[in-house]
């Protein structure tokens, strides 16, 4: 094992964690805000893929494609939100999990009946394709060092939107106390209408961004959706820097796993063994790392409420 | 519910008015196939295929019956029941998993009905636990990557690097391969299945420095794979069973696929009289290329449709002797059955090349000829 492919696999776990990060911004900051449990998150980052993929195809640009993914997912979570989502927040959480659950379901259907069951093609574009040379010689797909850039640039920027502005202010006077806030005449209605939206329009881009590197296909969303749920659990659920660095620790342990466990097992077992074990116990570990931080730390390592 | 009546009751009044001839003894196949949800694309290429060879035989006497199991063994068992119990129908067919297939087809054939698998050809079946009722007018699992393993040692390929899903189907295709690869095996990864990130698996490949890499990745973890691995900067020449660079494929992952070699048991461009009309007239009914699923679908049919000709259907023996022989002209040519009812053909070698603006596999050459499956000899029939 070489240091180089070591460092390529710390990339790729630091690029999978701020995609990652991408889709449990929105999921937290809902959670946080609403109290409210959105299954249908991973549908807006499919419908952010599929935007993208038709604008893109549609007029050759993939950027147009990428700003198609924010809006389109965007106005798809506020009119969302004003149809379905407003009714539940006074619900407990098992009539949430059931509506966005119906909500995944439409979504999934409807895509299919209107794009087909086959995947719809989206690649890289040119300007961002093929690999870079780093430093020390490593060659690294300049679309994922891109991917690590355009993640981290989110980052601060939803770090100084939340700290910053006035917007932010509501949104974090909105965790804190709702009614108070409410009273205070900020028009709460709309509010969690533009933070509903802000986070479909976070999971779209991600939908648009990774979608040129994945297979653009109905129900892509779920799977993410899980891990996304993972890292907001590890995080402390309503914290934005929890899901950061949730995200990053969840897209570490993930590729590591699946990197150095079965190599790992080489060590004491014959090869076939080794890797059927090694990679087994791999897709297991980011399940075993919540449960431990959850042993330590109940409510996640950054817990927004105290 | 998607329910296709070819035959109207009046009909059979009709045909009893023919004199002298048999009286035609109606059909009724149900089909059990994935139509929603992940790998749809290949329950409807293998739908449509069946009902173009219905269309084209137009044979009022066959009634089939089509329901989406939706990727999910238990809908799968329960779809059966209700198509043996209350629709009463003659044949199953359909399904496109292993899985799905190991949960529905040795209660179906223990009930005494016809399986035809158009797809799933898990080893089970074809070896200690194959059975009189059960036929498979694809594959069976390992065959496309022993050929790829076969084509492989002839074309002197020294280190190959393999990965495939971690599932039976996943260890099946591997070992098909190794039990014809006599090169050095650099590695041999399992993924998990449904992964759509292969980022640290790419960068184990550029490492191992291997001369060609072997993967088995069916459906989205197939596109995800090769859209990566193109941009990855990592030249060393990949290949795979024909599943994961299949016409619905190809249309997603595009230019990244030029050049990859795959091995598979059809390709539109053989040379038999039937392929042809075959592929013109799949075009024409649906407007696209068909994929090997299709194929399947056209030939499971043509079985059926080639054994109403001769036997009557409540005569179990005699119809699946009708089936046996096969007695039609597939688009792969004559098909021959082997002793455990699994096809005896030839496995070919593609390469995926761009035509005008589609991107499809051109016919390069034969991997194994007339090639009988590894378990057909723990098959007692």
């Amino acid at each position: 094992m070489t240091s180089v492919l070591f460092i390529e696999q710390l990339l790729n776990g630091l690029q999978f964690g701020v995609m990652l990060f991408l889709m449990a911004a929105g999921l937290t900051l809902v959670f946080g805000v609403m109290g409210l449990i959105n299954l249908a998150h991973g549908a807006l980052y499919m419908v952010g893929a599929y935007a993208c993929a038709t604008v893109a195809n549609y007029t050759g640009s993939f950027w147009l494609g990428l700003v198609a993914s924010l809006v389109a997912a965007a106005v798809a979570g506020a009119v969302v939100e004003i149809l379905v989502i407003r009714r539940l927040y006074k619900r407990d959480h098992l009539d949430q999990v059931l509506a966005t659950f119906a909500l995944i379901l439409i979504f999934s259907e409807g895509t299919r009946w209107l794009f087909g069951s086959f995947p719809l093609f989206l690649n890289v574009p040119d300007i961002l394709s093929g690999p870079i040379e780093l430093p020390g010689g490593l060659l690294y797909p300049l679309y994922r060092f891109a991917l690590i850039i355009i993640g981290c640039l989110v980052a601060i920027g939803l770090y100084l939107l939340i700290a910053k502005t006035r917007l932010g202010i509501r949104i974090r006077a909105g965790e804190s106390d709702r009614e108070m806030i409410a009273a205070l005449g900020v028009d709460i209605r709309l509010l969690y209408t533009i933070v509903f939206a802000l986070g479909a329009a976070l999971a779209g881009f991600a939908g648009g961004l990774v979608g040129a590197l994945q297979s653009v296909q109905v129900g892509m969303g779920e799977p993410v959706l899980i891990l996304a749920f993972v890292v907001i659990v590890i995080g402390g659920i309503g914290s934005i820097k929890g899901a950061l660095i949730g995200a990053i620790l969840v897209g570490m342990v993930d590729t590591m796993g699946r990197f150095l466990l079965p190599s790992f097992f080489q060590l004491f077992m014959n090869n076939s063994d080794a890797t059927s074990v090694g990679s087994a116990l791999a897709s297991m570990s980011i399940y075993i790392l919540m449960a431990l931080v959850l042993v330590v730390k109940p409510k996640g390592l950054f817990p927004a409420h105290g | 519910m998607v329910k296709i009546n070819l035959l109207k009751a009046g009909l059979v009044g009709l045909s009893l008015c023919v004199a002298g001839t048999a009286m035609a003894k109606p059909v009724k196949v149900g089909m059990i196939t994935t139509l929603s949800g992940g790998g749809s694309g290949l329950g409807i290429d293998v739908r449509d295929g069946f009902m173009l060879a219905v269309k084209q035989a137009g044979n009022k006497d066959l009634e089939v019956v089509i329901e989406d199991d939706a990727r999910k063994p238990g809908l799968a068992v329960q779809i059966a029941d209700k198509m043996i119990q209350s629709e009463k129908v003659d044949i199953l067919t359909g399904i496109i998993w292993s899985n799905l297939a190991m949960a529905v087809v040795p209660s179906a054939v223990a009930q005494g009905k016809i399986y035809i698998s158009p797809n799933a050809g898990p080893s089970q079946l074809a070896g200690k636990g194959c059975h009189p009722n059960y036929f498979n007018a694809s594959f069976q699992n390992d065959n496309l990557p022993e050929a790829m393993g076969a084509y492989a040692t002839k074309t002197g390929v020294k280190s190959t690097f393999i990965m495939a899903p971690n599932y039976p189907a996943g260890k099946d295709v591997l070992n098909g391969f190794k039990r014809f690869y006599k090169g050095k095996l650099s590695s041999e990864v399992y993924t998990k299945l449904g992964q759509t990130d292969y980022a640290a698996e790419i960068a184990q490949i550029r490492a191992s420095k291997a001369e060609s890499v072997f993967v088995f990745l069916p459906g989205g973890m197939g596109i995800a794979f090769m859209k990566q691995y193109a941009q990855s900067g990592v030249d060393i020449p990949v290949m795979g069973p024909a599943f994961s660079f299949d016409q619905g494929i190809l249309k997603a992952v595009g230019p990244v696929a030029v050049g990859v070699k795959n091995t598979s048991h059809w390709s539109k461009d053989l040379k038999f009289p039937a392929n042809k009309a075959f592929v013109e007239s799949f075009q024409a009914e649906y407007g696209r290329l068909p994929s090997l699923y299709a194929v399947q679908g056209f030939d499971t049919a043509s079985l059926i449709l080639s054994a109403m000709k001769t036997a009557d259907v409540k005569d179990t023996d005699a119809f699946r002797a009708a089936i046996k022989k096969a007695d039609f002209d597939s688009p792969r040519g004559k098909l021959k059955f082997g002793n455990n009812q699994h096809l005896i053909q030839t496995i070919y070698v593609r390469e995926v090349v761009k035509e005008g603006d589609i991107y499809t596999n051109k016919l390069e050459g034969i991997a194994l000829e007339n090639h009988q499956d590894a378990y057909a000899s723990q098959c007692k029939m």
